[in-house]
């Protein structure tokens, strides 16, 4: 049996601490009046103007020449728009971290009923671990909904939605067409319709699972009904995902489609959800809490993020290159707005997601050894945050993004509660399942 | 007892009192008899088809492509549907031997050679129709990236045409090599055996010398699992790269991001059903119902039955993100396939595909053998159709009215695809006389952790 001990539990609670007063300092300089930021532009541009004059005059003229009264209500547009996009960073902040964290618990759960479904002999022994990491997943979606749906009604044009803001549809006839679908009633009854599948389905997964614990010897029953449902949830997952992923993620920019867009949400989750499983284990199994986990396990585990930085990688480049060669206008502009002002991260995430795990995690050896995974697990996740990072910011912040406290404040405070929410989870029953008909395979188990 | 244990609630994967022995003797039986009746006339039967093949393609080479019932609208039509069906039907193949080695399925141990064979013969039949569509076959190898004498003219790398071109010589070589490798150990037995000096030196040459030495065998194991590493990135990149001749393109219907993986998932889809149909007959036909069991087809049906769902998952994003696009060519490519003079080709894809797997989640179904080659038939025509669906509703009508046209195939591109039928055949049914089916090396090796014998002996605790 774990218990949580109190420095963690002191520790997850600094974070969330630290996190909250960053998010509150996020939301205090954040909404500016519609001076202070006419200001802020001319400041801007009057910077960008000594830098480099010529560069200024030749693409300004021609604008500023045709009327001065003209040029002036475009000026106050510009800054409406910037005013917005400032608002909206500390809630498009929030956002990320949520459905971050929330992606890591999801995955777990899925590849948690990949496990169970497929039978596997050698993961039982961290069966635990991913229950208590799925733990989260109820507290980290409702987080994300209410997040989704309170930015539009907190504040004044500062939704992660476009869609949400009724004085843009009323100018949007690409909206306007989708409305039947993007609207808030119907978001919010297919996310309830997901969570509720999902927590349904990590609540009896998890009954069952301690149900078996302490069954008589022989009596498999609890694992049969276990096994029954992780094969349903994998079904409804599979759907209920990409629907989640045109809603929660897609339609931020609502004018844009990819088909391919709910499978790469779910590769990007399951690669989060293997990594912090493998780094829970290797922590407990440092405190010499999991004893029957060997190198073995971790080596898996490793292998299984190998893998799935490569699928990650694969559907990136497949969305992206088919994109990119039929060059279709209204398809491109989303990675046109990305290249150009999230240019670093863009690319970046594919070093970080995928040429670093592969390189790194190709040696067999290296894939045994808890440091390193260790450490590949770090550069996954912070990776997968900026790929979570980029799906979301260009379309609230456009190219107001920074990571900055706001940023960094809101990854404090999600990751404290889902450090609490995971640990407590952890406290609540053995660690190593019994009786479950593979688990003496799993403790036997070496490759 | 550690690395021996198996849990007690799985079952045996190699039933009857099976020794080592018993394994080599069955496995080597097929090809040390005689064929019977039965195998000749089926035999005949493909090559006649074959040998029909052959003479509607060189009838299209020396005519001209015009005698097939393409027009200006529609340029493909039956060559690419049958090209990326049977690239589809060979992913099966590298998936069992190469995916489910990295899962560690002991399970794929029966079923891995027949479905490696399948691939190549598969991907043979494929790479015909690359080569016979083309308007001029004899100028094929401009295709190649070879300096010349025209001031080094070279290939645009641009074109998925050309990087199918390295898929599929790269895949058929990759396989062709991984296979042979699981080879050498089951020809070095059959070697062994023979009594016939013929038989014993073409098995000898066969067999490449193969000693089974503990060094060997090391090798040979860390050989087999590098091998299954890069097979399974370049199973899911061949059939990605056939999705982008499609899926790169602007014509609505065809450019859509979830091709990559929704190809790769329809080719596993049909390559097991084609598995199944195969395996089912020859576990009959040559005896080796003990080894490759009625859990055996059941396994195959339950990965037909999620990548049928995946397909399915596939097909209602296509659905979803065509209305939801706005983009009215999209909506209607989609609704032109659901209600256009194509329906009945949409409608039997959907029923094939996404209704009929769906039957397997029933025990009593996906453990019947009768009904799983019925269903492992009506799969593999659901994906001829998806492919031709796809192909030809996309293509007749498009962005402009005035170029809508249809397609009626003609009896050459019937008699081509019945030729690579029958081809496939040919090759398969040569390959079932002369090759172990099963691979007794592997099979040996779970012999004493699955066979059923060993655990009654575990359980009983004799051991």
């Amino acid at each position: 049996m774990y218990t949580i001990s109190n420095r963690l539990k002191t520790f997850s609670i600094i974070l969330i601490v630290l996190g909250a007063l960053g998010v509150a300092y996020g939301f205090m300089t954040s909404h500016k009046s519609l001076e202070e930021v006419k200001t802020m532009l001319v400041e801007e541009h009057a910077h960008d103007g000594g830098q480099d004059a010529s560069a200024q005059v030749h693409t300004e003229s021609p604008d500023s020449a045709v009327s001065g009264t003209a040029d002036v209500s475009h000026d106050d547009e510009h800054a409406v728009h910037v005013q917005a996009q400032l608002a909206k960073r500390p809630w498009s902040a929030m956002y990320v971290s949520a459905l971050f964290f929330m992606f890591i618990a999801l995955g777990a759960l899925v590849f948690y009923a990949l496990q169970i479904a497929s039978q596997s002999g050698w993961s039982p022994v961290l069966f635990r671990v991913m229950e208590a990491i799925s733990a989260y997943l109820l507290p980290g979606a409702i987080i994300v909904i209410l997040l989704a749906v309170g930015s539009h009604y907190i504040g004044q044009n500062n939704e992660i939605f476009v869609w949400m803001n009724p004085d843009v549809v009323a100018e949007d006839k690409l909206i306007q067409n989708k409305s039947g679908y993007l609207n808030i009633t119907a978001f919010l009854i297919r996310a309830i319709i997901f969570i509720g599948g999902w927590c349904t389905y990590r609540y009896f997964a998890r009954k069952f699972s301690i149900a078996q614990d302490n069954a008589e010897p022989g009596d498999n029953r609890n694992f049969k009904k276990g096994f029954r449902i992780a094969a349903g949830f994998l079904v409804f997952y599979l759907y209920s995902e990409s629907v989640m992923s045109w809603d929660w993620i897609m339609s931020v920019d609502p004018h844009w489609f990819s088909t391919l867009f709910g499978w790469y949400v779910l590769s990007s989750m399951v690669v989060c959800g293997i990594t912090v499983i493998v780094m829970l284990t290797i922590y407990l199994k440092g405190k010499g809490l999991l004893p029957m986990a060997n190198d073995s396990h971790i080596h898996d585990l490793a292998k299984y993020i190998f893998g799935f930085s490569i699928f990650w990688a694969y559907l990136w480049f497949s969305q992206f290159m088919l994109i990119w060669y039929a060059n279709i206008p209204e398809e491109v502009v989303y990675f046109v707005s990305r290249i150009e002002d999230y240019k670093l991260l863009f690319f970046g995430m594919v070093a970080l997601n995928f040429v670093f795990p592969f390189l790194i995690l190709m040696n067999s050896d290296n894939k045994r050894v808890p440091w390193f995974v260790m450490m590949a697990g770090v550069v996954v996740l912070i990776g997968h945050y900026i790929d979570v990072f980029v799906m979301i910011m260009p379309a609230t912040v456009v190219d107001r993004w920074f990571i900055g406290i706001p940023e960094i404040g809101s990854v404090l405070l999600f990751g404290g509660l889902f450090l609490l929410v995971v640990f407590t989870s952890l406290s609540k029953a053995p660690l190593t399942p019994k009786n479950n008909p593979f688990i003496k395979e799993s403790e036997n188990f070496e490759y | 007892m550690a690395s021996h244990y198996e849990a007690p609630i799985r079952r045996p994967l190699v039933l009857g009192e099976k020794s080592y022995h018993d394994v080599s003797v069955d496995i080597a039986k097929p090809v040390e008899g005689k064929a019977n009746k039965s195998w000749w006339i089926v035999f005949s039967i493909s090559l006649a088809a074959f040998l029909w093949g052959i003479g509607c393609i060189i009838y299209t080479i020396s005519t001209g492509i015009g005698v097939w019932g393409l027009n200006k609208t529609i340029g493909w039509a039956w060559d690419i549907t049958n090209f990326v069906w049977w690239v589809g039907i060979g992913h099966a193949g590298t998936l069992i031997s190469a995916v489910l080695l990295l899962f560690r399925q002991k399970w794929r141990m029966a079923i891995n050679r027949s479905a490696e064979a399948m691939t190549i013969f598969a991907v043979i039949q494929a790479g015909l129709f690359p080569l016979i569509h083309m308007g001029r076959p004899w100028l094929g190898y401009w295709v190649l990236p070879i300096p010349n004498q025209f001031g080094s003219l070279w290939v645009n790398f641009n074109s998925p045409l050309l990087w199918d071109v390295f898929a599929i010589s790269t895949y058929l070589s990759v396989s062709l090599v991984f296979w042979w490798t699981g080879l050498l150990p089951d020809f070095a037995m059959i070697r062994d055996r023979a009594v016939k000096p013929f038989q014993k030196k073409i098995y000898s040459l066969l067999a490449f010398g193969w000693s089974g030495r503990a060094k060997d065998w090391q090798r040979f194991e860390e050989v087999s699992l590098v091998l299954a590493g890069l097979a399974t990135p370049l199973v899911l990149s061949v059939h990605t790269i056939v999705s982008f001749d499609f899926a790169t393109s602007i014509v609505p219907g065809w450019h859509t991001t979830i091709f990559p993986p929704y190809f790769v998932a329809g080719a596993v889809f049909s390559g097991f059903a084609m598995v199944n149909t195969l395996l089912i007959i020859m576990r009959k036909v040559v005896s080796l119902e003990d080894y490759i069991t009625v859990q055996h087809i059941e396994l195959m049906n339950i990965v037909i039955m999620i990548t049928g769902s995946i397909v399915g998952v596939a097909y209602i994003s296509e659905l979803f993100i065509a209305w939801y696009s706005g983009v009215e060519y999209e909506q209607y490519a989609f609704l032109n396939r659901a209600t256009g003079p194509y329906w009945w080709a949409y409608l039997l894809m959907m029923t094939c595909n996404v209704f009929s797997p769906q039957f397997m989640w029933f025990k009593k179904l996906r453990t019947s053998i009768m009904f799983s080659f019925f269903i492992s038939i009506v799969v593999n025509v659901g994906m001829w159709f998806e492919r031709f669906v796809i192909i030809v509703t996309s293509l007749h009508r498009d962005y402009m009215p005035s170029a809508w046209t249809m397609f009626q195939p003609t009896f050459v591109d019937i008699g081509i695809f019945i030729g690579t039928i029958g081809f496939f055949f040919v090759l398969f049914l040569l390959y079932a006389r002369t090759f172990p089916v099963v691979s007794q090396a592997e099979v040996k090796a779970i012999l004493k952790s699955s066979g059923q014998r060993y655990k009654r002996i575990r359980e009983s605790g004799e051991s």
